[in-house]
């Protein structure tokens, strides 16, 4: 039985191709996996891994769409391959291409650094600073905002973010300036400039203010074309635009 | 950083400016390239004319520093051209542009 | 290859609608912004008088310079038209029509071009 299994799964098995190396350099490296009907990729890349290669790195936690951790190159698309079926993006030849995440610095193999993607979330002024309390102190009461209010739907719109990268990987700008914030960053920036209990709307204006900020989008819109969580990055850079644009006009707005 | 919207602003600002300016002129080019170009019809209708000077001269600053802006981010992200130096050249670039624009509509008008 | 460069050149990850006006955007604006010194220079041989703009009007009128022209004006079309896809999306905050702006953009300048071709030709 066990043998009869074993010969179908080489029947009917695809190639995947792995990138392998670390920041000096690397190439891909070929496995020949079953071609399982139910398998995301991420069951793969553990496949590969548990069976055939135990030295390959790669990162995951959660498995099933929260965490944020294991998004590779897909094909040369950017996704989260926990949430990935591998029969829904393999190629009609049967094939598969895993590279690390672009724009992030490679540790080894399939796992980036994220260090400077977060960095960037603290530079955008990614931090909830509750109006009514001084420097982080826990507010006398709670803050009532109603759900179905205008503001707060507009804060929830970019809220679900689990800070997976595949935007920033997907950015263009972020790969011809470095210094340049990144959707992720600056979503998280709109979501607390819609947040009516937020009280340091200025200073994060001016933190994703000009070129390293949302000026240099030019609304590629690749942030919300592959968004595994459907958010919509690209507009809420726009809403940062709009939003440093009028207040020049405001009376002594632009400072 | 400031400089920086401000560029951004005026790239928009140029922007509804030339939107209204380039159907204008898609428009007449439409009407005039019909039966052939010649100096003798482009210079009636311009010779004269202070409507159309400062159509002209406010479509040519327009698009020399919409060019220029514009230009400065293709530098920037293609090139590798960063900092004040390139954009104060670029600012050069565009002003150079316009004031050539505004010198032919200035010919046309004074023909 | 570096990682980097293989990355930067792969396609797969950019195809799609709004990336596709972008490119149409960037390249129609880098052809207008080159070809407007040219512009403005043939114009300003109206300052040597009619007879030189007459004869460069001439000059240029040949099947080459023909085709060039129309090429200029859907180049127009197209940034005008990718550039309010851009301004809708910055000051209307558009979201949902993202694809069709983009079609309506290609479409615009398309029909401003044949305009062009049968108006002109």
């Amino acid at each position: 039985m066990a043998e009869t299994e074993l010969a179908e799964d080489k029947a009917l098995a695809w190639t995947v191709k792995v990138w392998r190396g670390d920041a000096a350099g690397g190439g891909f490296a070929e496995y020949a996996v079953p071609a399982r009907a139910n398998q995301t990729v991420l069951d793969i890349v553990t496949h590969i891994q548990r069976e055939l290669d135990p030295s390959l790195a790669y990162r995951f936690a959660c498995r099933v769409g929260m965490c944020g951790s294991c998004a590779m190159e897909v094909n040369g698309r950017a996704r989260w391959t926990c949430r990935t079926h591998a029969s829904k993006v393999v190629t009609e030849g049967g094939t598969l291409e895993l590279r690390p995440l672009a724009n992030l610095p490679v540790i080894r193999d399939l796992a980036t650094d994220m260090a400077p993607f977060f960095d960037k979330w603290a530079k955008a002024g990614g931090r909830f600073q509750p109006k009514d309390a001084k420097d982080g102190e826990v507010p006398a009461d709670f803050a009532v905002v109603p759900p179905a209010s205008k503001k707060r739907q507009e804060a929830d719109a970019g809220i679900e973010c689990i800070g997976c990268g595949v935007c920033y990987a997907s950015c263009d700008i972020v790969a011809w300036n470095p210094d340049y914030l990144g959707p992720a960053a600056l979503n998280r920036a709109w979501t607390l400039v819609n947040d009516v209990r937020d009280g340091a709307r200025r200073g994060r204006l001016d933190a994703v203010a000009g070129d390293a900020g949302c000026h240099s989008c030019h609304s590629t819109q690749s942030c919300t074309e592959r968004c595994p969580k459907n958010l919509d990055p690209s507009s809420a850079i726009a809403g940062l635009k709009r939003s440093i644009f009028w207040r020049f006009l405001e009376p002594g707005g632009d400072r | 950083m400031r400089g920086q919207v401000h560029l951004w602003a005026a790239q928009r600002v140029t922007a509804a400016l030339l939107a209204v300016a380039v159907l204008v002129h898609l428009v007449t080019i439409l009407l005039a390239v019909r039966g052939g170009l010649t100096a003798g019809e482009i210079i009636g209708r311009l010779s004269g004319s202070e409507t159309w000077l400062l159509f002209y001269a406010v479509f040519a600053l327009s698009a020399g520093l919409h060019a220029a802006i514009g230009l400065r981010n293709v530098g920037a992200e293609w090139l590798g051209l960063r900092g004040r130096r390139a954009d104060l050249a670029w600012l050069g670039v565009g002003l150079l542009t316009a004031l050539f624009g505004i010198r032919a509509a200035w010919g046309l008008y004074a023909a | 290859m570096p990682l980097d460069a293989t990355h930067r050149l792969d396609l797969r990850a950019r195809n799609h609608p709004a990336y596709w006006g972008f490119v149409l955007h960037r390249l129609s604006g880098i052809g207008l912004a080159l070809f407007l010194p040219l512009h403005f220079w043939a114009l300003g041989q109206a300052i040597q008088g009619e007879a030189a703009l007459d004869g460069f009007l001439r000059w240029t009128d040949n099947a080459l310079f023909k085709f060039a022209e129309w090429g200029l004006v859907v180049l127009l079309a197209l940034h005008l038209a990718g550039g309010l896809r851009v301004m809708a999306l910055e000051f209307l905050g558009w979201r949902a029509r993202q694809k069709d702006l983009v079609a309506a953009s290609a479409g615009f300048a398309l029909l401003i071009g044949l305009l062009f071709l049968f108006h002109a030709g």
